[in-house]
């Protein structure tokens, strides 16, 4: 399988008045078409920042300092704000969480769709209108022809990120990053919302990257996990790997901390110590030093990633 | 269509105590009506006189019901200084004073709303800082005076603008009536002359009104704006890859324009009062100035006359507002 | 004030050097219209009709009206009687609305409603047509635009004052005092009252340039103060005739000096605001 995105050595800076925020460091993983890997960590880790800052949606404050990240043969680090919007939408694109408000309110939602439509397939505004119905039908949503005039505000949050979906996938990207796509969800809409990701996945070769809090939500729908731990990916292996052989320290807490892999965000929250601040000049190479029970006297000196066995890359001195 | 109906009800109460409340300034407080017809050298034999006349020795409740029977005859009583019934003099007015308003209201909206997007889009650009300095001091400024400076410079410094003398110059005829504005009734007659003079004579009024208008509405686009450019949909569009023109104008700006339209209500409570001030700095036959040439007579009747119609107006705009934001927002018309 | 606050309104006023300006203004309006009259160069009512309409000029540095009164004499001294009105009508609707709006948010029901019922009535009106009509009515004085200034600002501090209520009222501190056996007026005053006093302040100094727009709009159609009585509103007034054949400093200078006040006002309502209540900043 070819890749359709290969990030490598992406750094990202914030600068906020107390001081310079480096977000991402040396970020690297590379995701196959129709696979879907899924960036695991905490809230702070850097899991949005990496896509925000891959379809040049970070705000003014923030930057790319460093690191390339190709998008079928395109850099994105090096395109233009204007290349950027181009391949926004139509390569790449993303579906948030509370879908709801991620909707414009007071337009109808078939023509949210008709909109990335006509901006990226050229099409008429009927011909848009008709695809548009067309992928409210692919997202399962009954009656699209008449749901179409519909408001956000008038339909559940489950058939909003329905909605969501249908707007993201429409122009047939090679890459689909849902960022906390089930948060707010419950329990059947979520998994309803997984299988219409994955079956369009299925469908078009796109390749899918899952970025989730929720441990158990990764290892069920993701070929590959990396962990994300303070802007640096701790660990990243194929998820049958991960879960039974982790090898970082910070992996393998986040898995004792959830038995059966059943992780949450209040689980993650059980493991000693806070993430760095990462406003500091002085911060440690690794990141997870303070926390950690295996730190040797070289994890003060340099940070490397290393591959450990085939697709399975650490960022530890001494793993387990 | 029930909605809308449900609204047109809604603005009964307003209408109901904007009669009371003209009701009772004009009957139970100081300022003896009797009194005041009798004029200042009756007895007070002739004030009881006309008391009675007047139906003002009955109790309230019965004065009250025929006031209001009065209102629905459309009769507001007889204006002393121009002989004629109020009504007719309001009427005859109205136009006058709406049209400038309108010009007025354009004017700042065609400025502001594009100024107050302007400055949320550019953030800290040349935009943004005029737009702070208008909204501060646009608040600041006294409506009679900045009318006065305007036709002190254009009018005596430069002799741009005509004399403040009316809707028309001297040579100009009012075009027939049709809508009673008269740049729609000029241009319905093709009468481009009388068009060009009534819109000289309005330009420096209008722009008095608006410069005053300008800065609730730039304030309220620029923070509506930018609120609505930090929301999560906006960030889904900008995802979407779509042009940023479609997301500052389509999705942004239609957004921010809900709050706009709502503010326009207390646009139009300032407007309609500032309207009488610039009606007095151009001698603009509107209302307004019907109203103040009565008010320094003592002239009781067109005051009152004034008063209820600038509140029946003023209700009525409100109510407009609300169809419009209906139209523009479907959640409310769904609520 | 305590010595943080001290400190925050010292940021304030040297990250807006316009505050700072602004304060300055402030004492200078505060100075005329205590001390005007004593510093007054001319007496402000002694009409000179041989120095009628004269232009600005080192003898009269605002030039005389058209019977030769002193322009800068009779500016200076309407200080004291316009920021005097508009004074009197924000503490006047300080202490209506202020309390309306407490009693308000603290009972509710039927208390609540009545004073919503009289808001809303207001709210009805153009405020400005509200003003004149009262001032119409109730007779052609000064207390009557101060009445009349207070009341159209009156919903205003109502629905803040109500809303700062019923937020302290739900912060629980209230039944606290009540549980602990306090009568209801007294916990309002006293528990109450003054957790809302800073948000009121804020209030008062955002309304006080509006109240002198007013008053000075009101005198100017001829409304509340009468000439001769030196005041900015009526000043203008007179020199709007005078505008259209080129003498334009009878209408310039009362009418930029109240410009002026009320661009001070307005100016130093954002830096008391900004001090008491960083978040509204816009």
């Amino acid at each position: 399988m070819s890749a359709v995105l290969d990030v490598s050595d992406f750094s990202v800076e914030f600068r906020t008045r107390s001081g310079i925020v480096r977000a991402l460091d040396r970020v690297a993983f590379t995701v196959r078409r129709g696979e879907t890997m899924a960036l695991v960590g905490e809230s702070g880790s850097g899991k949005s920042v990496t896509a925000y800052a891959l379809l040049g949606l970070l705000d003014a404050a923030g930057r790319i300092t460093r690191g390339r990240a190709v998008l079928e043969g395109v850099d994105l680090t090096a395109a233009s704000p204007s290349e950027l919007a181009r391949i926004r939408g139509k390569r790449a694109a993303m579906i948030f969480q509370n879908p709801r408000a991620a909707l414009n309110p007071i337009r109808p939602i078939g023509q949210q769709i008709a909109d990335v439509l006509r901006r990226h397939a050229g099409l008429s505004r009927r011909d848009a209108m008709a695809g548009a119905i067309d992928m409210l039908k692919q997202v399962g949503i009954p009656d699209p022809a008449r749901r179409a005039s519909a408001y956000p505000f008038e339909l559940s949050g489950g058939m909003c990120q329905r909605v969501m979906i249908a707007i993201a996938v429409a122009t047939r990207p090679a890459l689909l990053i849902a960022d906390e796509p089930t948060t707010g969800l419950d329990v059947t809409t979520q998994a309803v919302v997984m299988d219409i990701v994955a079956k369009l996945a299925a469908e078009t070769g796109m390749a899918t990257i899952l970025i989730t809090h929720d441990l158990a939500l990764a290892a069920e729908r993701s070929a590959r996990i990396a962990v994300m731990h303070a802007g640096h990916i701790v660990e990243d292996a194929a998820t049958k790997t991960l879960l039974a052989n982790p090898r970082h320290p910070y992996t393998r807490r986040l898995l004792a901390a959830t038995p059966t892999a059943a992780g949450s965000l209040a689980a993650l929250r059980s493991i000693p110590g806070n993430l760095p601040d990462l406003r500091r000049d002085d911060l440690p190479p690794c990141r997870f030093a303070a926390r950690c029970d295996r730190r040797l006297p070289g994890c003060d000196a340099k940070l490397v990633w290393r591959t450990i066995e085939p697709a399975h890359r650490i960022a530890c001195w001494n793993p387990a | 269509m029930r909605g809308v109906l449900w609204r047109l009800a809604g603005s009964l109460p307003a209408l109901v105590a904007v009669i009371v409340v003209t009701f009772v300034l004009t009957r139970v407080l100081p300022g003896d009506t009797a009194t005041y017809f009798a004029g200042p050298t009756a007895s007070a034999e002739s004030i009881a006189q006309i008391r009675a006349a007047l139906g003002l020795d009955r109790p309230l409740p019965e004065q009250f019901w025929s006031y209001v029977q009065a209102l629905m005859r459309g009769d507001l009583g007889m204006s002393l200084t121009t002989g004629q019934p109020v009504l007719v003099d309001l009427v005859n007015r109205l136009p006058a004073s709406a049209e400038l308003t309108l010009v007025g209201l354009l004017i700042a909206m065609g400025i502001a709303i594009p100024l107050g997007v302007l400055a949320a889009v550019k953030q800290g650009s040349l935009a943004d800082h005029l737009c702070r300095v208008i909204v501060t001091a646009g608040v600041s400024l006294p409506v009679f005076f900045t009318g006065l400076l305007l036709v002190y410079v254009f009018y005596y410094l430069l002799g741009w603008a005509p004399a403040p003398v009316g809707r028309l110059d001297a040579f100009a005829t009012a075009p027939n009536f049709v809508t009673g504005f008269y740049l729609i009734d000029a241009a319905i007659a093709r009468d481009w002359e009388t068009w060009q003079s009534a819109a000289a004579q309005i330009i420096l009024p209008a722009c008095t009104l608006g410069l005053f208008a300008l800065a609730p509405i730039a304030r309220i686009t620029r923070a509506s704006m930018l609120a609505v450019l930090g929301a999560e949909f906006i960030r889904t569009a900008r995802a979407s890859g779509l042009s940023s023109r479609t997301i500052i104008l389509t999705y942004a700006l239609r957004n921010a324009l809900l709050p706009v339209v709502t503010t326009l209500g207390m646009v139009f409570s300032f407007l309609l009062g500032a309207n009488v001030l610039v009606e007095k700095v151009f001698a603009w036959p509107g209302i307004g100035s019907y109203a103040v040439e009565a008010l320094i007579a003592s002239d009781g009747a067109p005051v009152q006359g004034f008063v209820l119609t600038m509140a029946i107006l003023y209700v009525v705009l409100n109510l407009t507002i609300d169809l419009v934001n209906r139209a523009l927002d479907p959640r409310a018309r769904h609520s | 004030m305590s010595s943080s606050t001290l400190r925050h309104a010292r940021h304030v006023v040297s990250e807006n050097p316009v505050t700072g300006l602004a304060l300055l203004l402030f004492a200078f309006f505060v100075g005329a219209a205590i001390l005007g009259p004593s510093l007054a160069p001319y007496d402000p009512l002694a009409s000179n009709t041989m120095r009628a309409l004269q232009p600005p000029s080192a003898l009269h540095w605002f030039g005389t009206d058209q019977i030769g009164r002193d322009i800068f004499s009779r500016v200076l001294v309407a200080a004291r009687l316009d920021l005097g009105i508009a004074a009197a009508s924000v503490a006047l609707v300080f202490a209506m609305g202020g309390f309306a709006g407490l009693a308000s948010g603290f009972f509710g029901g039927w208390v609540d409603m009545l004073v919503g019922r009289i808001a809303d009535t207001i709210m009805a009106f153009p405020l400005f047509v509200l003003a004149m009509a009262i001032v119409a009515a109730l007779g052609n004085t000064v207390p009557n635009i101060v009445l009349a200034t207070a009341i159209i600002n009156f919903p205003l501090y109502v629905r803040v004052a109500r809303a700062e209520t019923v937020q302290r009222r739900e912060a629980g501190f209230v039944d606290a005092a009540r549980i602990a056996g306090h009568r209801d007026m007294g916990v309002l005053l006293r528990q109450v009252g003054p957790n809302i006093m800073p948000i009121m302040v804020v209030q008062m100094s955002l309304t006080m340039g509006y109240a002198i727009l007013n008053a000075a709009g009101l005198s100017f159609i001829g409304l509340g103060v009468r000439a001769p009585t030196p005041e900015w509103g009526i000043m203008v007034a007179e020199g709007a005739a005078f505008i259209v054949s080129g003498e334009w400093w009878v209408a310039l200078f009362p009418g930029a000096t109240l410009m002026t006040a009320v661009f001070c006002f307005n100016l130093l309502g954002d830096g008391v605001r900004d001090i008491v209540d960083p978040r509204r900043r816009t």
